[in-house]
């Protein structure tokens, strides 16, 4: 994987695996503190602890058509790579939250990516599953977020389809606007 | 700056396009393997260009989902396209500049890109 982008669209596939309605992306950089963080919280159907080791082993998988599972191992040596760190934390039957901690200087760290794509990727394939995703970015005084929360859209579009060429596009644009405030306006 | 209410303002302004898009499902179906093995291979830019290369060419009964892996990860990005009255086809190792091509010679002329399919495509 290239961008972060990519590993958040591989680790939310678990997430609506595990029978999530709601899957929350948080991204905050913290230039302040030379941080980035990565945090995906959904409600599916959670893991036990005795998962939550296995996961993280290359050679675990649920699915049944190969025998490795790259997603969460991927993820966490991204972070590690940077000097950061990875968390799991679940409770069965109520859901699962992953933590990335990223050094947001490091020369291995990847770059975040078109989140843009990701989210109309996610958006487009799970009709029935919110998405709510959260960018914080912090440097100096500087302290701005953009959220788009997919609920919000649908209400916008009263049950109008995300597949609409102008539809689809303008989402596309309002993301990456979005993500350029951030950064000043330029990306 | 964009904003929600705009959204909405469009939404009414493409309602009869909306309204015109067909639900009867015998248009053709391009599925796109979005597993780990997809995505690091580069699926996602290639779901986005079918996504928009339909939408630009307005192929209202061309729907395009995702699925997981099915044991070919050496072949990512895999798509295969159901066209009603032809075979399914199964193309391999997808590049995002393919896609315009397989749209039109494949879905709107209905004859598949044999150059890219999974039986021509080197290892």
């Amino acid at each position: 994987m290239r961008e972060l982008s990519l590993h958040i669209l591989d680790i939310v596939q678990n997430s609506i695996t595990a029978g999530a309605k709601l899957v929350i992306i948080n991204i905050v950089e913290d230039i302040n503190l030379d941080e980035l963080v990565i945090e995906i919280i959904d409600n599916g159907k959670g893991m036990d602890d005795e998962t939550i080791k296995r996961v993280m082993d290359p050679f675990y998988t649920t699915r049944t058509t190969r025998k490795v599972g790259l997603g969460i191992p991927l993820f966490k040596n991204a972070a590690l790579t940077t000097g950061g760190k990875f968390y799991i934390t679940s409770r069965q039957g109520s859901g699962t939250i992953e933590t990335a901690v990223f050094k947001h200087s490091s020369i291995d760290r990847q770059p975040i990516g078109d989140m843009s794509q990701t989210m109309l990727t996610l958006m487009t394939g799970n009709e029935n599953i919110d998405f709510l995703y959260y960018h914080r970015y912090v440097s100096g005084e500087q302290n701005d977020q953009f959220i788009f929360d997919t609920r919000q859209i649908k209400q916008a579009l009263g049950g109008a389809d995300v597949n609409v060429p102008e539809i689809y596009m303008w989402i596309k644009e309002y993301i990456q606007e979005g993500i350029s405030n951030l950064y000043g306006g330029v990306q | 700056m964009k904003s929600l209410a705009e959204l909405e303002a469009l939404r009414k302004s493409t309602l009869e396009k909306i309204n015109l898009r067909k639900e009867d499902g015998d248009g053709a179906r391009v599925v796109v393997g979005m597993a780990t093995c997809g995505i690091a291979a580069g699926a996602r830019p290639v779901l986005n260009a079918f996504m928009e290369e339909i939408a630009k060419r307005n192929l209202d009964n061309v729907t395009v989902t995702q699925t997981g892996c099915i044991g070919l990860c050496q072949y990512e990005p895999i798509v295969e396209i159901y066209t009603p009255g032809l075979e399914k086809v199964t193309y391999a190792k997808v590049k995002p500049e393919m896609v315009a091509q397989i749209v039109t010679e494949h879905i709107v002329n209905g004859k598949p890109c044999s150059q890219y399919t999974i039986g021509n495509v080197q290892k």
